[in-house]
């Protein structure tokens, strides 16, 4: 019992830093029509920038977010004005393999930096642990549900309570009505990627602090990210949130409870059939987008 | 119309001809690739063809793998090369993928022309470059594929020369099954990657800790793409296992080693298959080599103060072009550098590059390496290495098993966590 609980718990705690760095991706392609494959190596990119920071520099990694956060807005900026601005049709499909192109280069980038060699971010409080219901919950893990927490609810707070997050959910609905009523729809994309990639900062701070990681670690994850923003419907942050739940609470419990062989076939079936019923998933729209 | 069918005619005719024509040239070049001794210029140099995993899941160990391949292409050449002819080698990416694998040796074969191949990183991607190799009648000399299912190819090829897999733990079985009954442990929990490398390994040791009376409290395997190894972590601490055996590479013997510190568990003995022979990659994420005291792994045939063939000149050349101390070695690169030892001894006895009489002699001989002795049984494995078993002792790791091998005693039981 005690094994489930702590199934349970830890799976909501991963699960949120999962919703962190999902939501980004899933805001991207609301407002952009744009499937950002590049998201999973920038959550790397952001846990390599914490761990320049704390070991060349000493700065603590949740410190460090001061400066990574904005960093990666800057980069994604970057990114969106270089090479998704240029994406003028099939912006799904091509999205697919630009951001996939940059991926690569930035993995190689990676590789030549820091080079394949394995590394952690470290700080005197990530192997410490609280003793709760018969287990240690280590305090990394509540730091990052909290630091998540935060960071989703000051995202609800900018796209739902503020001008910009009006133009921004405008835009998510129809860019070119968006448009006539005044709304820079091509700024609310710069930024709007930008946000995407600073929330991917965030993620990898969490990350990195809690899994040892390589540039290569990227593919999992990005394939991870995929199938929760699908899971909880494309476009929708309420989606990412309870999809990078699920799936984390539902593979711990069936890892611990069955065999970590199953957890991933019987999670992949549930996805299946949820699809078949639902194929918008949990909280995306029936309807497709206005265009 | 009877003109055009007429030329029509005409035209596939020669097309005929010239299709021939290439297909026999082609024919000529593939069989020039089979004897390449013969026609290449005594002057030129030899060229040596690799797969590299740069990227993808294995390129932590590719930068070793690389290192050791150039260190000992270095090495020869400064004593005048290769039957007198400088070595240059060919590396290619491979993404860590069989198929990135089969790409990278049709290239060096049948676009680079290649004189001789050796072996990429990892057991799956071994037996996909040993294929291309065998269709074009290559051997390949290789240092990592040491699976069981390596060996079950049925290619006369392939040729490992480190330690098989299956016997890697074999060491660290005897030892606990030579404790005195009332210290031996009574229990034991068995986790790993699903990987043909690291399964049999703990399978064979769980089959020596059972016949000796140690009780499997928990057996369980998890996808090699695993990212999160926290719930399987939970369940080994859940176990309470008095005996800890993992089949891991770095990041997850990482991950387990944070883990099982942070819940305060401490079995009396662990042991990782791979990672905590990895120097910092494993000591600087876990918190230092205080936190590695006492933990085990095991060791496919070298370390720094082995007597073994070249280990001395070799460790200098190492630090003179890489920098750093013995302890940043990876057995990567020792099994690269090895894999050139058993390549120039067996060029330079039968004076000849030729793939055909290679694979002959390395069938029928035997060679020196920085692991020890090399001998090659009929499916390829070696069947004269030696599994040592290594300890993190006082911030060294260091041999502690077989006695004759040892530098201390085994740390047991393991001290708990700092």
């Amino acid at each position: 019992m005690t094994l489930i609980i702590e199934a349970v718990v830890l799976g909501i705690l991963t699960g949120s830093v999962y919703a962190l760095m999902a939501s980004g991706l899933t805001l991207v392609f609301g407002v952009l029509d744009i499937i950002n494959i590049a998201q999973g190596i920038l959550v790397i990119v952001g846990a390599y920038l914490s761990y320049t920071l704390e070991k060349y520099f000493h700065i603590d990694i949740i410190l460090g977010l001061l400066v990574t956060i904005p960093a990666l807005f800057l980069l994604g900026i970057g990114i969106e004005w270089a090479f998704m601005r240029r994406i003028k049709r099939d912006r799904v499909m091509i999205s697919i393999l630009v951001t996939f192109a940059v991926a690569l280069v930035i993995e190689g980038l990676l590789n030549f930096i820091f080079t394949p060699n394995y590394v952690q971010l470290t700080a005197p409080y990530i192997d410490a642990a609280l003793p709760v219901f018969g287990f240690y919950l280590p305090y990394i893990y509540l730091f990052g549900f909290l630091l998540s927490v935060v960071v989703l609810t000051l995202l609800y707070f900018l796209v739902y309570r503020t001008k910009f997050g009006f133009g921004l959910r405008a835009s998510m609905q129809d860019r070119t009505a968006a448009a006539l009523i005044g709304i820079d729809v091509e700024r609310v994309q710069t930024v709007t990627f930008g946000i995407g990639v600073a929330l991917a900062a965030a993620g990898g701070m969490v990350f990195g602090a809690t899994n040892p990681f390589n540039a290569a670690t990227s593919y999992d994850l990005i394939s991870r990210l995929l199938v929760i923003i699908v899971l909880g419907g494309m476009g929708s942050l309420r989606g990412a949130l309870f999809a990078s739940l699920a799936m984390l609470v539902i593979s711990d419990i069936i890892d611990v409870v069955w065999s970590p062989v199953w957890a991933n076939v019987i999670f992949f079936a549930l996805l299946i059939v949820l699809l078949l019923f639902r194929p918008q998933g949990f909280f995306g729209r029936l309807e497709g987008r206005k265009q | 119309m009877v003109r055009s069918t007429a030329t029509f005619r005409k035209f596939f005719s020669l097309s005929g001809i010239i299709v021939l024509l290439l297909a026999a040239l082609a024919a000529c070049s593939t069989q020039q690739n089979n004897a390449n001794s013969n026609t290449t210029t005594q002057s030129s140099p030899i060229l040596i063809g690799a797969s590299i995993a740069n990227s993808g899941d294995f390129s932590a160990d590719g930068k070793p793998t690389r290192e050791g391949y150039e260190l000992w292409a270095d090495t020869i050449n400064k004593q005048g090369g290769l039957l007198g002819r400088q070595v240059k080698l060919d590396l290619v990416n491979d993404n860590s993928t069989p198929a990135g694998v089969t790409t990278a040796y049709q290239k060096l074969i049948n676009v680079d022309h290649v004189d001789l191949t050796v072996g990429p990183f990892a057991d799956l991607t071994a037996v996909a470059a040993a294929r291309v190799a065998h269709r074009s009648g290559y051997a390949l000399i290789e240092g990592s594929g040491t699976a069981v299912a390596v060996f079950q190819q049925g290619l006369d090829n392939i040729f490992s020369v480190s330690l098989s897999a299956k016997n890697y733990l074999v060491s660290f079985a005897e030892y606990i099954l030579s404790l005195p009954a009332a210290q031996r442990p009574k229990t034991a929990a068995y986790s790993t990657q699903q990987d043909p490398f690291l399964g049999p390994q703990l399978d064979e040791a769980r089959s020596l800790l059972e016949n000796g009376g140690v009780k499997t409290v928990l057996n369980q395997q998890y996808p090699v793409e695993t990212s999160d190894y926290t719930p399987y972590a939970q369940k080994v601490v859940a176990s309470g296992a008095d005996l800890v055996l993992l089949g891991t590479f770095t990041p997850d013997s990482v991950a387990y080693v944070k883990a099982f510190k942070q819940q305060h568990y401490n079995p009396k003995a662990i042991i990782a298959a791979s990672g905590p022979d990895q120097g910092d990659q494993f000591t600087g994420p876990i918190g230092g080599t205080k936190v590695a005291e006492g933990i085990f792994v095991p060791n496919g045939g070298w370390y720094a103060d082995i007597n073994t063939f070249g280990n001395t000149q070799f460790q200098k050349d190492y630090i003179a072009k890489y920098g750093g101390s013995t302890a940043d070695i990876s057995s990567d690169t020792v099994q690269a550098y090895s894999v050139g030892q058993v390549l120039t001894q067996a060029v330079t006895k039968i004076h000849s590059i030729d793939n055909a009489k290679l694979i002959q002699e390395l069938h029928s001989d035997s060679f020196d390496t920085l692991q020890g002795p090399v001998k090659f049984a009929a499916d390829g494995q070696n069947t004269t290495a030696v599994a040592f078993l290594f300890q993190w002792q006082n911030g060294n790791l260091i041999p502690v098993y077989p006695q004759n091998n040892a530098q201390a005693n085994p740390e047991y039981p393991k001290r708990t966590w700092p």
